[in-house]
């Protein structure tokens, strides 16, 4: 019996050792502590480890472009990897969403946002206390694009686009609001929130049929074609466990 | 490579230019009082300011600016201050950015006006002195114009150091148009947009104008040591 099971177990090390591989993942930044999370839960079912890089998928795609390492990419967009794809960069067929992403307006200070979002179409701003707004780029960030779409089907143009600071990153954007540096601003629900709730300050959660979907999509680049680790990440990422870390963050699937 | 060089980019190259040269003559107003303290004092906080001046040249700017964010929001000293000054808040306009500059190409301002005024030694004070010059008089008439080139060095390295400025201003900048969006911030963009063409018209102009500022300052350096040195032959002869 003790026997039998020490070779069973001896067969799992050794079996989970015989494909252990190492997988090299650019992640978009809005994604960071759910990935954290995915990866490790990642390498306690498969055995395989996966090496975390967070960044600007703007930034990813130049790097990927010029030769960069990585074997898989979570973008922040399905633009990115539609272009890489096309550019030929990509594993032909790997490409799917992982995540959608949902925006939220908010504000550190408890009560200034209501559940409808009726701030922003305040007559005065500086009246209610807001001197600046903050929203990632939209050039950059398609959190930034949608928060521009929000505004405009609002049809609050003219009162909020002089109050607009912008960030460069969702993080960035985040962290102008965090440091109340701007009263108001749009970011990623996922920051703002855990099961579903919202950690501090006060949000409206936008209707998703505002914007365009944020949609994030995932691909298996040409550097990883031949990776099992790889293979096996885009598929565990397609699985109840990832899914389940994915909505609690506050994320569409 | 083409020029591909928008009226949007123009516009940075102005406020770049703007700012550049606002927080120089801070700086130099700034410095002299700090650098003269240095190059004379042998008070024991003389090595923790002579530190704390140094401090930006080791700093990653994304700490400098991201105390810079924390210390300007509403509830950091520098928020707090300038609230009840009647200011608002400094984040995300031209005013912050100065801020944010003179702190950033503080050391390149101390450094040289430093070195000038320890070179010149105190003999020519004294001598002033002697001949009943006041502080102030001595110190225009005297320190200034011997300590030249090293006023010269430091605002130029300051201009070049604030126009090559990136991580602070995107830490506290906020990137709006005319007001905060500069040179390295706007090629940021460019190139985080993937528009790579107008990325190198901009980052072109920069090469070439860090270049200039480069080689005009080994001109002079090399110029005014070699003034000094003829001067000093003649005086042996």
């Amino acid at each position: 019996m003790t026997l039998r099971l020490m070779l069973a177990f001896a067969s799992t090390l050794f079996g989970v050792a015989a494909q252990a591989g190492e997988v090299t993942v650019a992640v978009a930044a809005n994604f960071t502590t759910p990935m954290q999370q995915i990866a490790k839960a990642f390498e306690q079912d498969t055995g395989h480890k996966a090496l975390l890089a967070f960044g600007a998928t703007g930034k990813f795609y130049a790097q990927i472009k010029n030769g960069a390492p990585f074997a898989v990419l979570l973008a922040a967009d399905d633009e990115t990897p539609t272009r890489l794809e096309k550019e030929r960069l990509t594993v032909a067929g790997t490409r799917f969403t992982y995540a959608t992403g949902r925006l939220a307006l908010w504000s550190k200070l408890p009560n200034l946002v209501d559940d409808q979002g009726e701030v922003l179409r305040s007559k005065s701003f500086e009246k209610r206390g807001i001197y600046k707004i903050a929203i990632a780029d939209p050039k950059l960030a398609p959190y930034g694009a949608a928060a521009m779409d929000v505004i405009q089907r609002m049809g609050v143009q003219t009162n909020v686009m002089p109050k607009l600071v912008q960030g460069e990153s969702m993080g960035q954007t985040y962290q102008f609001v965090s440091t109340e540096n701007a009263e108001l601003g749009f970011v990623a629900l996922s920051q703002i929130s855990i099961d579903g709730r919202i950690t501090q300050g006060s949000a409206w959660v936008v209707p998703q049929s505002m914007y365009t979907p944020l949609k994030q999509d995932a691909v298996l680049l040409n550097a990883g074609k031949d990776n099992a680790a790889a293979h096996a990440l885009l598929k565990y990422l397609q699985g109840d466990t990832a899914k389940a870390i994915i909505t609690r963050y506050g994320y569409a699937l | 490579m083409g020029m591909n060089l928008s009226a949007e980019d123009f516009q940075t190259i102005t406020l770049t230019l703007q700012l550049a040269s606002v927080t120089t003559m801070l700086l130099l107003l700034l410095a002299t009082p700090v650098a003269w303290w240095l190059a004379h004092t042998r008070s024991v906080w003389r090595a923790p300011v002579a530190s704390l001046v140094a401090l930006p040249l080791v700093l990653p700017p994304t700490v400098l600016g991201f105390y810079l964010l924390v210390a300007l929001g509403p509830n950091g000293p520098i928020g707090q201050f300038t609230q009840w000054a009647g200011w608002g808040t400094l984040a995300f306009s031209f005013w912050g950015l100065v801020l944010g500059s003179v702190v950033y190409s503080l050391p390149f301002a101390v450094q040289p006006l430093v070195n000038a005024f320890e070179a010149m030694g105190s003999r020519p004070m004294e001598v002033a002195a002697t001949l009943r010059a006041s502080k102030w008089d001595a110190f225009f008439s005297v320190a200034v114009p011997l300590a030249k080139p090293g006023f010269v060095m430091a605002a130029m390295l300051s201009f070049a150091h604030t126009v090559g400025e990136f991580g602070v201003v995107l830490m506290i900048g906020g990137n709006i148009p005319d007001k905060t969006r500069v040179v390295s911030t706007q090629i940021y963009g460019h190139v985080e947009a993937m528009e790579y063409s107008q990325a190198h018209g901009l980052a072109g102009v920069m090469l070439v104008f860090s270049f200039v500022v480069l080689l005009g300052l080994s001109w002079f350096n090399h110029r005014s040591t070699s003034h000094s040195n003829t001067r000093h032959q003649k005086a042996g002869a």
